[in-house]
């Protein structure tokens, strides 16, 4: 379990002291000039170190993306952008950085910036986050004012963080449409190769990293690489911001240790599952995009990347929906459905497309007004989807249903039938017509 | 994906233009971008222009282009494809978004839709019969460990009942919509789990530490994470405006002690009793809220003042704020002018 010194983001609730003397009191900004003096090879060596995977949900490892960009500057200005368009269902961890702890990640800025050679950074922060933008820029302005980042300051690099934002586009969190949508056109993903490391923002060397990726990156470098391996099994290594959300006595957004199991998450944090845990009925682990797992195969898992993987769902953003046995499973998933056919950008068929026709049939599914059959053509349509995209938008609207379809299949035939029967009684429909 | 078109013509104003505040603060937006690439700065501007006319019109989608040199149809596609613009208008006194995604749909969200249905209209996006209020279903709004929720304007209202938000609309309605605490509307810290916290809860200043100068002491009272006392909303307005005052403390104090002698001194740029009518020394490049807040206590309160300074003026503010060269760097004077000068001429 992890204690509270050991916590990368101590202010995470906003109940201390926000300005930047507080932040200082509480050892931010600490040693910051003796890394940058270090340079950029140490910094990123000491990234890879640490183990560190993105916070932003495909866990890739930090220190390899910050080593992708270009050593030497071939003209083109490198940028630093930060992903704070965050919009997966069921996260809200980005915003309690920006409201309550906006230190942490304009710290990480200069120094990612620093370890990329890049001078600007950008934070795009999603057009709903009004108030927790206007925290991160009054604390942008706080640093400017005391010459930790800016043409000249303390640090001896120069860096200048601007602010911008969407306007209510799930699709811009992908990095490729984020940077679209940053000069200024509709978010809609690019093709890759070429990588953003070469070709990105206004087409020179980009990294866009999560929010919480860069912010843990100061105190891992003051305390030290080992220390942030220390926690968590191997591969999955730091500690980690939890967002549980749902059926349980107590949501919260809570920073643990990695690989911690599911029911000490729950117990310690959110005072257990409503109902108790034989009421528990199934978990979406990692934000809406992965794959459910039943309450009985999770109770007790270890929440991380690889073990969520070995359930066939993931960590993601370790945003975690938490659904008890009073939940409609099937209209769970169904507005899971919506939410994807309403956030698809419509530049490929098989999602613009494909989004829409699942919904439908689920939202058919969910009265029950389906045949049986519809079920395996509903499950190869997301299999046609999965995969044939630019993005993962069309991915991520097909794991829902396929988890639901691999766990849920009885409860969805037994609502058909039901149905049916009803029809039955009716004389509207004949049962064959159904089966 | 979904269809979104502009408002009938009938209801389309003839034209748009930023209020003063705006225009400025527009001009200062598109610089944050490198020369030729000014059509970044859209989607603000955009924002910008929806918070001042309510929605955004097909006049401001012009003025947009028109500003960023950008062609109008590439500006119309932004304008459509992000769901926060509102093409058509919406309420007067308040455009209730509730967030109906599963996380909150699982905590209640549907039950709220049907309070708005009830008070407000059938159909989202229509208004009440007064046109005062109107409401629309989003999806995720982030703050899933509050649900469920809804955002007006720019607030967010979290933890609801359906009576809850009943009150919320009676208050928008009756004008009183500032008299709702933001935030969680029960008695819970931010995302913090109901009850009291289960981390945290130990005094998260670093107690010894090699002296270094980098690192200010806090010498003021400790705020000690007493849970129970602290209370939410309370605490949220106390950190909002007053951080500027209260923030930096030691180091102020230090430059105070150190400039005091010097405030007599007669390169001082002559001060001003608070005039009426300030202006915002925020648009000057390199002035920020803190800065803008020691300009004041100096009688420093408009463009004119800056841009007046002389070369030996500019420089004693420059040592007052310890700012080694700074006013010089950023031209802080040549900016005044321009800003005095655009004042003048409106």
């Amino acid at each position: 379990m992890l204690e509270d010194k050991d916590r990368i983001f101590n202010n995470i609730y906003g109940i201390h002291d926000k300005s930047l003397a507080g932040v200082m009191a509480r050892g931010h900004w600490d040693r910051t000039k003796e890394f940058i003096d270090n340079g950029r090879d140490w910094i990123i060596d000491q990234m890879k170190a640490s183990g560190l995977r993105g916070r932003g949900g495909a866990g890739f490892p930090t220190g390899l993306k910050w080593s992708f960009m270009p050593k030497e500057n071939d003209g083109r200005p490198h940028y630093l952008v930060i992903n704070a368009d965050e919009s997966e269902p069921g996260t809200c961890k980005d915003r309690e950085i920006m409201r309550n702890d906006p230190h942490t990640l304009i710290e990480g800025c200069l120094i990612a910036g620093c370890a990329m050679g890049a001078n600007v950074g950008y934070i795009y922060v999603r057009g709903e986050y009004i108030r927790e933008r206007e925290a991160l820029e009054l604390a942008i302005a706080e640093c400017y004012d005391a010459g930790l980042i800016g043409k000249k300051n303390i640090h001896g690099y120069p860096f200048e963080l601007y602010v911008s934002h969407g306007a209510g586009a799930y699709i811009c969190g992908e990095e490729t449409a984020l940077l679209e949508s940053l000069e200024g056109k509709k978010g809609q993903p690019r093709l890759k190769p070429p990588f953003p490391a070469n070709v990105g923002l206004y087409g020179c060397p980009t990294t866009v990293n999560n929010v919480e990726s860069v912010a843990v990156a100061p105190t891992i470098l003051r305390r030290g690489p080992a220390w942030f391996k220390a926690f968590g099994r191997e591969n999955n290594h730091g500690t980690k911001l939890f967002c549980i959300s749902g059926h349980v006595e107590r949501p919260c957004t809570v920073e643990e240790e990695m690989s911690i199991p599911f029911r000490e998450l729950i117990e310690r944090h959110c005072g257990g599952i409503r109902g108790g845990w034989d009421n528990l009925l199934a978990v979406i682990p990692g934000g809406s995009s992965v794959r459910m797992v039943p309450g009985e195969d999770i109770k007790d898992c270890l929440m991380d990347f690889d073990a969520l993987m070995e359930h066939k769902s993931g960590l993601g953003t370790a945003a975690v929906i938490v659904m008890d046995k009073s939940t409609d499973i099937i209209r769970a998933i169904a507005r899971l459905s919506y939410f994807y056919k309403h956030e698809s950008c419509g530049q490929c068929t098989p999602c613009r497309e494909g989004t829409g026709w699942m919904w439908r049939v689920m939202e058919r599914m969910v009265e029950g007004r389906a045949s049986i059959k519809e079920i395996d053509m509903l499950l190869d349509v997301t299999k046609q989807i999965e995969g044939h995209t630019i993005c993962a938008l069309g991915d991520a609207a097909a794991w829902p249903i396929q988890g639901l379809i691999t766990h849920f299949r009885p409860v969805i035939e037994a609502r058909i039938n039901s149905y049916s029967y009803r029809a039955d009684d009716d004389g509207a429909v004949s049962r064959q017509a159904a089966e | 994906m979904s269809v979104r078109r502009l408002a009938e013509e009938n209801v389309q104003p003839g034209e748009f233009s930023f209020n003063r505040e705006n225009a400025a603060w527009a001009k200062k937006k598109i610089k944050d971008f490198p020369k030729g690439r000014e059509a970044s700065a859209v989607i603000p501007l955009l924002m910008r222009a929806q918070e001042q006319d309510g929605w955004v019109t097909r006049a401001s989608i012009e003025h947009m282009a028109d500003m960023l040199n950008m062609p109008y149809i590439r500006v119309l596609e932004v304008a459509t494809f992000y769901t926060q613009f509102q093409l058509k208008p919406v309420g007067t006194k308040a455009h209730i978004q509730v967030c109906g995604t599963t996380p909150c749909m699982l905590r209640g969200s549907e039950d709220l839709m049907k309070v708005c249905k009830n008070k407000i209209n059938k159909e989202p996006f229509k208004t009440n019969e007064a046109g005062t209020l109107s409401w629309e279903e989003v999806e995720c709004l982030g703050s899933c460990v509050n649900a469920p929720m809804i955002m007006v304007f720019k607030d967010t209202y979290e933890d609801l009942t359906p009576e809850r938000l009943e009150e919320i609309i009676d208050l928008f309605e009756a004008g009183k919509g500032s008299e709702v605490p933001v935030g969680t509307q029960i008695d819970r810290i931010g995302s913090a789990p109901i009850g009291g916290l289960t981390a945290l809860t130990s005094d998260p200043n670093v107690k010894k530490s090699k002296p270094k100068k980098t690192k200010p002491k806090k010498t003021e009272s400790a705020t000690a994470p007493t849970v129970s006392a602290v209370e939410p909303s309370a605490k949220a307005a106390a950190s909002k405006s007053p951080t500027s005052k209260s923030k930096a403390t030691p180091a102020k104090k230090a430059r105070k002690a150190e400039a005091v002698a010097d405030l007599d001194d007669k390169n001082r740029p002559q001060g001003m009793e608070r005039p009426a009518d300030i202006d915002d020394l925020k648009q000057i490049s390199g002035i920020g809220p803190k800065i803008e807040g020691i300009l004041h206590e100096l009688g420093i309160f408009k463009f004119e003042q800056v841009a007046k300074w002389k070369k030996a003026e500019s420089d004693w503010v420059d040592g007052y704020l310890s700012f080694k060269g700074r006013i010089e760097r950023d031209g802080w004077i040549e900016q005044a002018k321009a800003f005095a000068k655009g004042g003048q001429d409106e």
